[in-house]
C-alpha cells in the first residue's frame, strides 16, 4: 500500500477522489441498476396525459381515462426498465405495479358502495320520523303525493330495526351457548377421537351452508315442529311457522359455526400452564374452565361473537323466507310476521309501496341501507375495540 | 371418583401389596383424602355432559338440515298422478344450476387475480405498519351486507356498465358470450358476476394472505440472498408454498358465490338460460328461491320444487367446501409448516 | 403441617408406554427432596404422579402404591382434586393468572373453588402467604396490580405464595428456577430452605449445584435409552449422592462425566 506522506501518493490519490465525487454519474458497479426515485411519478404523469388523450378519442369518461392511465403506466415502466436495466428487473417492476393496481381495484367497490349509499341515503335518513315511525298507514297514495306534489316522504324503519334487533338477539341467545359449549368440548374435553374430528369437520361444512338454505331448513323444521306439537297436545293449531323465532333459528344455523370456530381458536391460545396451575390448586375442571380459561379468552370470544352478530344482522335471504314482511312493529318472536331491516330494504326496492311512484320507497330503502351499514360497521369497530382493550395483559412473561 | 376406569387401573397392582388393604384404609373415612365433595363431582359431570351435548347437537342440526330438505322436496320429484317426475324437475333445475355456475365462474375469474394481488400487497409489498389497517379495510368489504351490494349493483353498477356492454356487443359481438341485444338496464348475469366478485374477493384475500404470511422466512431470505428480485422471490418461495392455500381460498369463495342470494336477486333480471352475458336472461338457484318462496303456498308442489333446488344448491356447496377443506388438510400433512 | 410420601413399586404409564418403572422411595416430611437426572428420565413424570397432575394428559395411569402419610393417593375412593389441594405444585415457568390481580392470584385457590371467605380472613391469607413466599414487602403497596406486572422471579414467588395459601402438606416444584436469573434464583432457593420448616418440599432440577445447595435428600433418575422407562437409580442423603454415590451412573452424572 502507498505511504500517504510521499508526494507521489498524494498525486495518485487525486483521481480516486474524483471518481468518488462522480460515482453517481459514472455508475459504479453497485449503483448501475439504480433508477431515480422520482421516475414512477414522471411516468405516471406522462401516462395520465396520454391516457386522457386516448380516452378522448373514444369519448372521454373518467373510467376510461383511469384504465388507460393505469395500462400506460404499467407498460411504460416496463419498457423503460427493460431498456435501461434488464429483463429481470423489468418483470419485477411489472408485477409490483400490477399488485398495486390490484389493491386500488379492490378499494374501488368499497369506496363506491359506501359513497353511493351515503350520498343517496342521507336525505332519507334525515326525513322526519324515519327512525321513529313504522310503515303503518303509508299507502301508495301517500307516496304518490310525495313524488308528485313534493310532500315529505313519510314512513320509517322503526319496526324493521326492532325486528332485526329481536331476531338477532334471539339468534345470539341460541348460538352462543351452543357454540361456546361445543368449542369447550373440542378444546377441553375431546381427546382427538372420532366424534371431535366429526364435529370439527361438520362445523366447517356448516360454515358453507348457503344462507337461503338455512332459511329453507328453519321454515321446514319449524313447520314440522309445530305440526308435531299440535298432533301431540292439540294446541298451537293456529300457529304459523312464519314468525321471528323461525328466522332466529335460521340465523343460528349460520352463526353457530362462526362462534365455534372463533371461540375454539381463542380457547386454544389460552396457555396450558394456566389450566395446570388451576388444577394444581385443587380446582375442578369445570371451575377451571369457567373461571380461568374463559376469562382469559373472553375478549377474543366477545369480539368473535360481535363479528358473528355483524355478519348475521345483514342477512336477508333466510329472514325473507322465514319471517315474512309487515308494516307494523312486532315485538313478539312467537306470533305473527316480523320485518327485519335487510328484508325491508329488499322489499322497498323490489315491491315499492306504490309501484308507479317508487321514488319514496327507494329513498327509504337507501336510508335503511345506510343505517344497516352504520350498524354493521359499528359492530365491527366494537369487535376490534373489545379485542384490543380487554385482552388480558400478558406482558412480562 | 369411584369410576370403573379407576378400578381397572388398579387391577394390575402388584399382588403382594394388594388393592384390598388400601381400599380399607380409604373406606375408614378417618382421612381427609377420602373426603369427596359430591357437588363438585356432579358439577364436573354436568359440565362435561353439556359440552358433549352441544357438540352432538351441531351434528344433529346438520343431519336435520339434510333430512328436512330431503323430506320436503319429495313432492318435487314424485307426483300423485304421474309418479316419478324427475325429468320434469331436471328440466326445471338444470338451467338454474348452469346459471348459478356461470355467475360464480365470472365472479371467480374476476376476483382471483385481484384478490391474490391484494393478498400479496398486504403480505409482501405494503409497509409493515400499514398492512394491518389495509387488512381491516379489505375485511370491511366482507362486512357490507349482501342486500346493500345488491342495491348498489342494481342502481349504480348496472347502469354504469351499459355503455361497456354496448361496446362489447359492437366490437366482440361475434363471440357468443357477447352476442344478443345488450341489456338497456345493465342487469345481466355479467353484472351479477361482477358484484359477486366483489363479495368473494375478501374471502380469497384473507385465506391467501394468511398462507402468504406463513411462508418460511428462511426460504424467502435464501432466495433473496441468491440475488432474486422480489417478484422472483415470490414465485420461487411464496407461490409454491401457498398454492394449496390459494386454491382452497378460491373454493371457499366459490362456495360463497354459489350460495349468495340477495345480490343476484336484486341485480339480475332473471330469464331463460342464454349464453349471452350482456343481455338479460339466466337466473341462479338462490335468486329463484328468494323470488319464488315468499309467493309459494305452504305445502304446495311449487314450494317443494324450491326446497328441492335448495337441496341441490346445498349439495353443490357442500362438495365445493369439502374439496377446499380436503386440499387444506392434505397440504397441512405434507408441507411441514406451522 | 407436612406429610411423608411413600411410593411402593410405582409405575407410570402414558397409554401403553411405560414412562417410569418401579419407583420405591420414602420422601420425608419437613425436608427438601431433590430429583435430578437427564432430560426425559421420568423425574417430572414421577413428580406429577405425586399429586395426580399427570392424569391431565390423556391415557395416563399409574400402578403400584403411593401413600400420603399412610393414605393411598390412588385409592378408587379418592378424588384427584382432593389430592391436589393437599399436594401443591409450582411450575417451571411462572404462570400467574393474567386476568387476576396479585391479591386475587394469591387467593385463587379459594376464589376458583367458590369458597366464601370474609374480607379480613382473605387479607390474612394474602399477607401470610406473601410473607411466606418472601414477597410481601415487594408487593404490599400494589396488591391490586395484575400479577403479570411483576418480574419473573417475583412472579415465581407469587406462584409459590398462591400454592402455600391453600395450606398444602406437600409442595412440588418442577424446575422452579430454570427460567430465572441468578439473583431471582437465589431468592427462590432461600425461600425453599424456609419452606421446609412447614412443608414437605419436592423439587425437580437440572442444576446439580442447586440440588446440592437446597436439598436434604436427592434421588437420581436415569433412563436406559430412548423409549425405555425411567428408573430411580439411587436415592440417598444429598451429601452421599454428591460425594460418595453407590452407583457408577450416579457418579458419572453428578461429576459431569455423563455419557
Amino acid at each position: 500500500m502507498t505511504n500517504t506522506t510521499t508526494p507521489d501518493a498524494a498525486e495518485s490519490r487525486a483521481p480516486e477522489d474524483d471518481s468518488l465525487q462522480t460515482r453517481g454519474r459514472t455508475r459504479s458497479r453497485l449503483t448501475q441498476n439504480a433508477q431515480p426515485r422520482w421516475q414512477w411519478l414522471v411516468v405516471l404523469a406522462v401516462s395520465a396525459v396520454l391516457g386522457s388523450a386516448l380516452s378522448a378519442l373514444i369519448g372521454f369518461n373518467v373510467a376510461g381515462w383511469l384504465i388507460f392511465t393505469a395500462v400506460l403506466h404499467v407498460v411504460i415502466t416496463y419498457v423503460i426498465t427493460l431498456t435501461r436495466v434488464n429483463r429481470r428487473r423489468a418483470t419485477d417492476q411489472l408485477w409490483r405495479n400490477l399488485i398495486f393496481i390490484a389493491f386500488l381495484i379492490a378499494l374501488l367497490p368499497l369506496v363506491s358502495v359506501i359513497w353511493s349509499v351515503v350520498s343517496v341515503g342521507v336525505p332519507g335518513l334525515l326525513a322526519p320520523g324515519f327512525l321513529s315511525s313504522d310503515m303503518q298507514g303509508i299507502t301508495g297514495t301517500v307516496d304518490e303525493a310525495s313524488q308528485t306534489e313534493g310532500t315529505a316522504v313519510l314512513g320509517g324503519i322503526r319496526h324493521a330495526i326492532i325486528g332485526s334487533l329481536v331476531i338477532t338477539v334471539a339468534a345470539t341467545v341460541i348460538s352462543v351457548p351452543i357454540g361456546l359449549l361445543t368449542s369447550i368440548y373440542l378444546v377441553e374435553y375431546a381427546r382427538g377421537g372420532l366424534l371431535s374430528r366429526a364435529i370439527t369437520f361438520f362445523v366447517d361444512v356448516m360454515t358453507g351452508i348457503p344462507s337461503i338454505v338455512a332459511g329453507l331448513f328453519a321454515g321446514a323444521a319449524m313447520a314440522w315442529f309445530l305440526g308435531t306439537l299440535n298432533a301431540v297436545t292439540g294446541l298451537f293449531g293456529s300457529m304459523s311457522s312464519t314468525m321471528g323465532i323461525t328466522a332466529a333459528v335460521a340465523l343460528s344455523v349460520l352463526m353457530i359455526p362462526v362462534v365455534v370456530r372463533t371461540t375454539e381458536e381463542m380457547l386454544r391460545v389460552v396457555p396450558n400452564e394456566l389450566r395446570e396451575a388451576s388444577f394444581a390448586l385443587g380446582v375442578r375442571k369445570w371451575r377451571t374452565i369457567l373461571k380461568v380459561v374463559i376469562p382469559t379468552a373472553v375478549s377474543g370470544i366477545a369480539s368473535g361473537v360481535t363479528l358473528a352478530v355483524a355478519r348475521v344482522i345483514g342477512e336477508t335471504a333466510p329472514i325473507l323466507v322465514t319471517a315474512g314482511y309487515v308494516v307494523n312493529t312486532n315485538w313478539n318472536l312467537f306470533q305473527g310476521w316480523i320485518t327485519a331491516l335487510p328484508v325491508y330494504i329488499y322489499r322497498q326496492f323490489v315491491n315499492p309501496t306504490s309501484p308507479a311512484f317508487s321514488e319514496p320507497s327507494h329513498q327509504r330503502a337507501w336510508a335503511a341501507a345506510l343505517v344497516l351499514i352504520i350498524i354493521v360497521m359499528l359492530l365491527n369497530l366494537i369487535a376490534r375495540i373489545i379485542a384490543k382493550v380487554f385482552a388480558p395483559k400478558t406482558s412480562g412473561r | 371418583m369411584a369410576t370403573p376406569d379407576d378400578t381397572s387401573t388398579r387391577t394390575s397392582t402388584d399382588p403382594s401389596t394388594g388393592a384390598a388393604p388400601t381400599r380399607s384404609t380409604g373406606r375408614g373415612g378417618s382421612t381427609a383424602l377420602s373426603r369427596s365433595d359430591s357437588r363438585g363431582v356432579f358439577g364436573d359431570r354436568l359440565f362435561a355432559g353439556l359440552a358433549l351435548a352441544a357438540g352432538i347437537l351441531i351434528l344433529a342440526i346438520l343431519a336435520f338440515v339434510v333430512l328436512f330438505l330431503t323430506l320436503n322436496s319429495g313432492p318435487a320429484v314424485v307426483d300423485d298422478e304421474d309418479g316419478l317426475i324427475i325429468g320434469q324437475f331436471v328440466d326445471y333445475a338444470w338451467p338454474l344450476m348452469i346459471g348459478t355456475l356461470i355467475a360464480s365462474a365470472i365472479a371467480l375469474l374476476l376476483a382471483t387475480p385481484v384478490a391474490v394481488g391484494v393478498a400479496l400487497f398486504i403480505s409482501h409489498y405494503a409497509p409493515p405498519r400499514l398492512s394491518k389497517p389495509i387488512g381491516y379495510v379489505i375485511d370491511l368489504l366482507a362486512a357490507i351486507p349482501s342486500v346493500v351490494y345488491g342495491a348498489w349493483g342494481m342502481s349504480f353498477l348496472a347502469p354504469g356498465l351499459v355503455p361497456g356492454y354496448e361496446w362489447l356487443h359492437e366490437n366482440l359481438g361475434f363471440i357468443p358470450l357477447f352476442a344478443g341485444d345488450p341489456s338497456q338496464t345493465g342487469r345481466t348475469v355479467l353484472t351479477a358476476g361482477i358484484v359477486l366478485s366483489v363479495m368473494v374477493l375478501p374471502i380469497i384475500t384473507s385465506v391467501s394472505r394468511e398462507i402468504f404470511v406463513q411462508t418460511p422466512k428462511l426460504h424467502e431470505e435464501a432466495a433473496l440472498a441468491l440475488g432474486a428480485t422480489r417478484w422472483e422471490m415470490i414465485t420461487m418461495t411464496v407461490f409454491p408454498f401457498a398454492r394449496a392455500g390459494i386454491i382452497s381460498g378460491i373454493m371457499l369463495g366459490l362456495g360463497r358465490a354459489l350460495g349468495e342470494t340477495m345480490a343476484v336477486t336484486l341485480v339480475l333480471s332473471p330469464g331463460l338460460l342464454t349464453a349471452s352475458l350482456i343481455s338479460s336472461g339466466n337466473s341462479t338457484i338462490p335468486a329463484e328461491i328468494a323470488l319464488g318462496y315468499p309467493e309459494a303456498p305452504p305445502g304446495s308442489e311449487r314450494q317443494a320444487q324450491l326446497i328441492a333446488i335448495g337441496l341441490v344448491l346445498f349439495v353443490i356447496t357442500l362438495l365445493v367446501n369439502m374439496v377446499a377443506r380436503w386440499i387444506v388438510s392434505r397440504h397441512k400433512d405434507f408441507s411441514g409448516a406451522n | 403441617m407436612s406429610k411423608r410420601i411413600d411410593a411402593k413399586d410405582l409405575n407410570v404409564y402414558y397409554g401403553d408406554f411405560l414412562a417410569v418403572e418401579g419407583v420405591s422411595m420414602t420422601i420425608d416430611a419437613q425436608a427438601v427432596t431433590a430429583f435430578i437426572g437427564p432430560s426425559g428420565c421420568g423425574k417430572t413424570t414421577f413428580m406429577r404422579s405425586l399429586n395426580r397432575m399427570h392424569e391431565v394428559l390423556p391415557g395416563a395411569r399409574v400402578t403400584g402404591q403411593l401413600m400420603l402419610d399412610g393414605d393411598d393417593i390412588y385409592d378408587p375412593a379418592v378424588d384427584p382434586v382432593t389430592v391436589r389441594t393437599m399436594v401443591g405444585m409450582v411450575f417451571q415457568r411462572a404462570n400467574p393468572f393474567p386476568t387476576m390481580s396479585i391479591r386475587e392470584n394469591v387467593l385463587a385457590g379459594y376464589k376458583l373453588n367458590g369458597a366464601r371467605i370474609s374480607r379480613s380472613e382473605a387479607d390474612d391469607i394474602v399477607e401470610r402467604a406473601l410473607r411466606g413466599a418472601n414477597l410481601w414487602k415487594e408487593v404490599e403497596s400494589r396488591l391490586d396490580k395484575p400479577g403479570s406486572s411483576l418480574s419473573g422471579g417475583q412472579q415465581q414467588r407469587l406462584c409459590i405464595a398462591r400454592t402455600i395459601a391453600v395450606k398444602p402438606d406437600v409442595i412440588l416444584m418442577d424446575e422452579p428456577c430454570s427460567a430465572l436469573d441468578p439473583i431471582s434464583t437465589l431468592a427462590v432457593e432461600d425461600l425453599i430452605a424456609e419452606l421446609k420448616q412447614e412443608y414437605t418440599v419436592v423439587i425437580v432440577t437440572h442444576n446439580m449445584q442447586q440440588a446440592a445447595r437446597v436439598s436434604d435428600k436427592t434421588g437420581f433418575f436415569n433412563i436406559a435409552g430412548t423409549g425405555k422407562p425411567g428408573k430411580l437409580v439411587e436415592y440417598d442423603d444429598t451429601s452421599t449422592i454428591f460425594n460418595n454415590p453407590r452407583e457408577k451412573a450416579t457418579e458419572d452424572y453428578v461429576s459431569g462425566r455423563f455419557g
